[in-house]
């Protein structure tokens, strides 16, 4: 089932060998490990080369505070020609969370990034405009790591 | 009303002459059209919008935070809460994100009850879409008729799982219970009434000068744009792009229903209009072909340390209450591994992203929700629109904010 998404995998490395540095093939689905330098260069090749026109997602999980790299960004592309589907993954340090932005290549990018910064404090370099989405503008901390409490540190009040 | 007729002539003559100052208007969050708390800083140029920029988070719960401190089995209360017109859709990618996940196949009478109630959940959602829509617009009748039809959906969910708005009925490795007894009867008289209301709302609107007036060429975006945009479901069908996720990448079964996806390709508030209110059709077309599939079965998968055991197990068997008993009180682990799984929700590609790591609890759980995508598109859409066909945009784009703000 998963020999189509493979061809995509040789497609890359044929491009460029060091671009997919990790390929998992679980649960029917395909997850390529690409480095933090090339995720952008690897989004355009398989935007207008591959036919991933759409980026159909892109989240942010954390591995929890002891570990490193820390932060996993997923890429989730679609096709809507070939309606095959990729998951890309670019794992990033805490003390040095920084992704180059992809939203100059997929407009639905930017709210995408927007709400993993907001919970993940994940910087997207060169985001139009990097705010908070969903948690208040002065919020303290980013809600989603591993050891952001439940509750918060106090009861959140919006005055 | 007589010059809603005029506007484009309207429209074309504040264009040609600019006001020589901007001003800036908050709409919402208590706005009545934006469906729920959403907040617009609309930039304007007297009656023309210049830009329209979404703020969203007013209701912001902190779900996928709390999923990591829910056993697997209580984080499906939590998706009825997220898009509440839709929560059979949700419930069905939160489970099917398990049950992938688990390796579980679930029998052939639980799927088909699926999709059934996942059709007439989505012809419930439509229904409020095309209520609120109208309202919006002026037409308060159709907000009435298009209500009393959804009550007989939800009355229908409630039957069956004892719920309105809030079923968690899709369970992992099956359904909660059965359906009652006399169910297939009162679905039957249901999908009976149902053309005919079909009927009633197209007479009511589709042919009306004035809603034409206020829809066509209304809120474009070209079939380029919407991909760009990450727009799915009806909105993306309506520019023009042929993708339906239960025929392009078949799950619970739908490869085998027979259907048509509905495209149309002007991209407008029309379009997306005209593609809802086909797909109605085409669902009481799957829910029909469901009902009559329906045959005795089990409804949950041979997988003891997953599914609860029934109750009259329990009192015969020591192992099943065992069971009972570890599941209940302490959950069951999932083998460490990540999925991402799509579905066609009412409102597009609803997508869950699953990350377990071998415990009762999963790591990670990401909601990839249609509407959150989809208002992301609206200053696109609303650039150079009156102030007054932002509400018809909001209208068409069909937003829950439960599941923009999560």
């Amino acid at each position: 089932m998963t020999e189509k998404l493979h061809a995509y995998v040789d497609q890359i490395r044929a491009r460029n060998e060091a671009w997919a540095t990790n390929v998992v093939d679980a649960l029917g689905e395909v997850t390529i490990e690409v480095s933090r330098d090339s995720i952008y260069e690897v989004c355009q090749f398989l935007r207008d080369e591959a036919g991933f026109d759409m980026l159909a997602d892109l989240c942010g999980a954390d591995n929890g505070p002891e570990e490193d790299p820390r932060f996993v960004i997923n890429y989730h592309l679609l096709g809507t020609g070939h309606k095959d589907r990729l998951r890309l993954q670019v794992l990033v340090a805490e003390d040095d969370a920084h992704v180059p932005t992809v939203s100059s290549l997929w407009s639905t990018a930017n709210w995408h990034e927007r709400e993993t910064w907001d919970m993940f404090g994940v910087v997207f370099d060169g985001h139009p405009d990097l705010r908070r989405i969903l948690l208040p503008s002065d919020f303290d901390g980013h809600a989603l790591r591993k050891d952001y409490p439940l509750r918060g540190y106090e009861p959140y009040s919006l005055n | 009303m007589g010059v809603v007729v005029d506007t484009p002539a309207i429209g074309s003559e504040v264009r040609d002459q600019p006001l020589e100052s901007e001003m800036t208007l908050s709409m919402g969050p208590q706005h009545p059209s934006t469906h729920g708390v959403l907040r617009l800083d609309l930039r304007l140029d007297g009656e023309l919008v210049i830009n329209a920029i979404p703020d969203i988070g007013y209701l912001h719960t902190g779900m996928e935070k709390l999923f990591e401190y829910k056993k697997y089995q209580q984080g499906i209360v939590i998706t009825d809460r997220m898009d509440y017109l839709n929560p059979l859709g949700n419930n069905l990618a939160y489970v099917m994100a398990a049950e992938k996940l688990l390796g579980i196949e679930i029998p052939e009478r639980a799927l088909t009850i699926r999709v059934l109630f996942c059709e007439l959940q989505r012809i419930a959602s439509h229904l409020v879409w095309l209520g609120t829509h109208c309202l919006d617009i002026g037409a308060m009748s159709v907000f009435f008729y298009c209500f009393r039809q959804r009550e007989k959906i939800l009355n229908l969910i409630e039957a069956a799982s004892g719920g309105r708005m809030t079923p968690s009925y899709f369970r992992i490795g099956g359904l909660m219970m059965d359906l009652p007894a006399g169910f297939e009867r009162r679905c039957k008289q249901f999908l009976d009434d149902f053309p005919e209301a079909l009927d009633t709302f197209d007479t009511l609107v589709t042919g009306n000068t004035l809603w034409q007036a206020r829809t066509k060429g209304i809120g474009l975006i070209s079939r380029e744009d919407a991909i760009d945009w990450g727009l799915t479901g009806p909105c993306l069908r309506g520019s023009g792009v042929d993708l339906d996720l239960r025929r392009d990448n078949p799950y619970a079964g739908y490869e085998t229903y027979d259907f048509n996806v509905c495209v149309e390709t002007d991209g407008d508030v029309w379009a997306r209009y005209l593609v809802r209110m086909r797909e109605m059709a085409e669902s009481w077309k799957i829910v029909r072909q469901a009902l009559e599939r329906l045959k005795p079965g089990p409804i949950k998968a041979d997988a003891p340390k997953v599914v609860l055991p029934d109750r009259d197990d329990m009192r015969k068997h020591m192992d099943s209450l065992i069971h009972h008993f570890l599941i209940v009180a302490e959950g069951f682990d999932i083998p460490a591994g990540e999925v991402y799984l799509p579905i066609e929700a009412s409102k597009g590609e609803l997508g869950c992203y699953m990350r377990a790591n071998g415990s009762a609890k999963p790591d990670r759980v990401h909601f990839r929700g249609p509407s959150f995508v989809n208002l992301q598109a609206l200053p696109v859409m609303s650039e150079g629109e009156m102030v007054a066909d932002v509400v018809a945009i909001i209208g068409s784009l069909d937003i829950v904010l439960g599941e923009i703000d999560r």
